[in-house]
């Protein structure tokens, strides 16, 4: 029987301040660019574009793990100790050789995230207390393992990896760009992306849906934890050294990043292709001001800006909101 | 004005939501020191009913006449200066404040140094607490008086003005029996001293302890005005839940002797304060119909046959293998499927697109190397959307901008695909609009037709009745009577949704 009493309100038409209001971090990006290149000639030249690319790549992989985490409503503010400890650790166990300590410091970092998720899930504690506490205790670690001072490597080797490029690009901007493109076609078409989106939009409707929603939210704490740690190997290899302040403010700008694109605090919205979009807008930010000889604390100042408007825009023109 | 002269008039309120008539032509009237109670089961329009008066909703049609002239509140502040309070089950007060705080919260008497003024402050806080016969101190704080007690500083906030009405919703939801009794004590006093009181409850030994007359909602609609001395539980029970049978609901049904072979036993099922000793089985291609009133622990034992909660104790079978009490997941994949009362809170993704609601339950098992297998899970949309006649402009559509009797078969369809030995629907037709109620009818009678076995929750006896095999009272935790289609009656449901013994019952 066809319902003919049924009052129906299906739109299907294009909104566009739906679709304004989901890529505003495209315009923003278009500005940065636009801004940047009218104000420093050398904005544009590919060896610049190339070191925004390479300077946001630690940003950017752990914004990986982060959009993950925040997609199934939580998030992580211990990324930037982890980052980190794995830095250190992989300095200090150099002498076991490059492979060992590159995979012990993985291991370290993903046991963590693993900690904060069982934490989160089974304890049932905040995720905002969880990991303000690992991000005090793993800093604690670090200052311990070092005994405050900065770790230097002899191995020449471990250097050259993030020297390395593949035709023009760097090795750490590949490392990026596959694991987000990896990451996003996990999020689009995995069971693990939809029990993502799943629990963040409704975890009642989740659990009601039998989403195993404790295994969904460990997987992605330690997505955030094996991700701080790959970042911080890459630091370490590029510096060559590790220093236990390093990353002291990451995990802040980990999460401007993720907002920016358009990812909701509360979970179930948000997407990689547009984390890319702020991870960029960010390393143009830093890069841009850096060209015009304009102080960093002056950037920190404008990324907040910026995310306080985003973030205004974004409620302002909430698809939920009715 | 003079006493018995009705103070507020709502008549012909009119209030229609997309996709659904949640107010049709409801008169309502309140007389100066009456308490009027406003009875209904869940989606039949009593909030609603408030929230046109307080004018957080705005009627489609009809009017509000209070004292005499017609009125539009601009919201819930407004109706309070104009001396209508609304006390809700939810008390919005600061527990580390005192009670004269809280009582003047927003309009904190000050001096002449622009400070608070203490002194002035309590004293008026007593004479109020006084009025209301309070045996507490406005020095105390709020958070350390009990439930009853603050309900009470929530009427005295709404005295510090002139108040001609007070409406109380669902007020004993979280008070003690003993509360309960300081609860009506102080209703009756606000009677004695004129005010019009609105009671809105469902729970009826409390409606006639408390109420001069009652009004009856039933689906948006008014069912009654009654007096309350001049009726009693069964009829307004009935009036509450009954209706003649639509045609649609004409369904041929299974007899005594035709029954499957056994799907789910639970055996002896109890949790402390919500349903107690709970026995029954369903059987293959069986409806089986679960009737009680809010409250009788419906929702929370088909909950706990789910697995979203947990039993103090008890066992739960199927097809003969004991299962797992309280994880939700494992009955997922033996063949469970559960339909939540509330659709969009425990029930729908609702930012998500239909296609994702839809495949939500069988995702886990639709995937090659951790992939989704994308085709398939077009071929099973289509399937579904096609077979519950799901009206979407695509897959791709927020679920959130169907209608509510859509949204309720992509739920239908999300248990359906995992090919559900046992559907537990949980009142699965409120709040929908009558021409899609029709067709969840149908396909509950063609699932257990298929040979599924179907748990039907519902509080509208037309219902139950209408899609039943067999039907299970049930009244404050425990089942109280068992009928096949062809015995069931109204009068003997209605006994046993209200606990009322054989005999004593009579319906019009």
């Amino acid at each position: 029987m066809k319902s003919k009493t049924g009052i129906m309100k299906v739109k299907d038409n294009f909104d566009i301040w739906d679709f304004v209001q989901k890529n505003s971090i495209w315009l923003i990006f278009v500005i940065c660019i636009v801004f940047f290149s009218i104000m420093t000639p050398n904005f544009l030249r590919v060896r610049n574009i190339t070191n925004i690319f390479l300077q946001s790549s630690f940003i950017g992989i752990m914004s990986i793990g982060m959009t993950y985490l925040m997609i199934d409503g939580n998030f992580d503010l211990s990324m930037g100790s982890i980052m980190a400890l794995s830095a250190v650790l992989v300095i200090g166990f150099m002498d076991y050789g490059i492979p060992v300590a590159v995979l012990l410091s993985l291991l370290a970092g993903s046991a963590i995230g693993a900690l904060n998720g069982l934490f989160v899930t089974k304890a049932g504690i905040n995720a905002f207390i969880v990991t303000l506490g690992s991000m005090l205790g793993v800093r604690g670690l670090v200052y311990i393992y070092t005994g405050e001072r900065a770790l230097v490597s002899s191995e020449l080797a471990f250097s050259e990896i993030s020297a390395a490029s593949v035709g023009p690009i760097p090795l750490p901007v590949l490392i990026f760009l596959i694991m987000l493109i990896l990451g996003e076609l996990v999020l689009r078409y995995t069971s693990h992306g939809r029990g993502c989106y799943a629990i963040g939009g409704n975890y009642e409707a989740a659990v009601n849906a039998g989403i195993k929603v404790d295994k969904h939210i460990i997987i992605n704490f330690i997505l955030a934890g094996f991700t701080a740690a790959l970042a911080g190997i890459l630091m370490a290899s590029r510096m060559n050294a590790a220093t236990p302040t390093l990353g002291m403010e990451d995990h802040m700008i980990v999460i401007t990043a993720v907002v920016l694109g358009g990812t909701k605090l509360d979970g179930g919205f948000g997407n990689l292709i547009r984390t890319l979009g702020g991870v960029l807008v960010i390393g143009m930010i830093r890069n841009g001001m850096n060209l015009l000889n304009v102080h960093s604390y002056v950037n920190m100042l404008i990324m907040g800006l910026i995310l306080i408007s985003v973030v205004y825009m974004d409620q302002k023109f909430d698809p939920l909101e009715e | 004005m003079k006493e018995n002269e009705c103070i507020l008039e709502m008549r012909n309120i009119t209030k229609t939501f997309p996709g659904v008539k949640a107010l049709d032509k409801v008169n309502f009237e309140v007389k100066k020191g009456e308490v009027h109670a406003l009875v209904g089961e869940n989606g039949a329009g009593k909030s609603t009913l408030m929230k046109v008066l307080s004018g957080i909703h705005s009627p489609s049609e009809g009017e509000i006449i209070y004292q005499g002239k017609k009125v539009e509140f601009a919201g819930p502040l407004d109706a309070k200066a104009k001396g209508v309070v609304l006390i809700h089950q939810e008390l919005s007060l600061v527990d580390e404040m005192t009670v004269a705080e809280n009582i003047f919260l927003g309009d904190l008497p000050r001096n002449k140094f622009g400070f608070i003024d203490w002194k002035g402050l309590n004293k008026r806080s007593k004479e109020l607490l006084e009025r209301l016969e309070c045996e507490f101190e406005p020095t105390e704080l709020v958070g350390r008086l009990s439930i009853a007690r603050q309900q009470m500083v929530e009427i005295a906030r709404g005295l510090t003005q002139d108040v001609n009405i007070v409406v109380f919703d669902e007020p004993t939801a979280s008070l003690t029996q003993e509360e309960e009794k300081v609860l009506f004590e102080n209703i009756n006093r606000l009677r004695e001293q004129g005010t019009a009181i609105v009671y809105i409850s469902h729970r009826l030994n409390e409606i006639f302890q408390i109420s001069d007359r009652i009004t009856v909602l039933r689906d948006g609609e008014m069912t009654g005005l009654l007096n309350t001395a001049e009726t009693n539980e069964c009829e307004l029970t009935s009036l509450m839940i009954g209706r003649d049978l639509e045609d649609h609901l004409d369904f041929e049904k299974r007899g005594r002797d035709e029954i499957g072979k056994e799907v789910l036993k639970v055996e002896g099922l109890s949790k402390d304060g919500l349903f107690n000793d709970i026995s029954f089985s369903i059987h293959e291609g069986e409806v089986l119909g679960l009737s009680g009133l809010v409250g009788a622990g419906r929702s929370e034992l088909a909950e706990t046959i789910f697995g979203v909660r947990k039993a103090d104790s008890g066992k739960i079978f199927l097809e003969g293998d004991e299962i797992k009490v309280g994880d939700a997941n494992k009955s997922v994949d033996l063949g469970i499927g559960f339909v939540p009362e509330n659709r969009k809170e425990q029930g729908l993704i609702l930012g998500r697109s239909v296609l994702d609601n839809l495949s939500l339950a069988k995702i886990r098992n639709l995937n090659r190397y951790g992939f989704i297998k994308g085709r398939e899970e077009k071929l099973i949309y289509q399937d579904y959307q096609d077979k519950l006649d799901i009206k979407t402009p695509s897959s791709k559509q927020q679920v959130k901008n169907l209608s509510g009797g859509n949204q309720q078969k992509v739920i239908m369809a999300k248990w359906l695909c995992i090919n559900p030995k046992l559907l537990i629907l949980d009142e699965p037709t409120v709040g929908i609009d009558v021409g899609t109620k029709a067709e969840i009818h149908k396909l509950i009678r063609k699932l257990a037709a298929a040979g599924i076995a179907v748990l039907v929750i519902s509080s509208e006896m037309p219902e139950v009745m209408g899609v039943s095999d067999r039907i299970l009272t049930m009244y404050h935790g425990e089942i109280t009577g068992e009928f096949y289609a062809e015995e069931a009656t109204e009068e003997k449901l209605i006994k046993g949704i209200t606990g009322i013994e054989a005999g004593a019952c009579k319906v019009g």
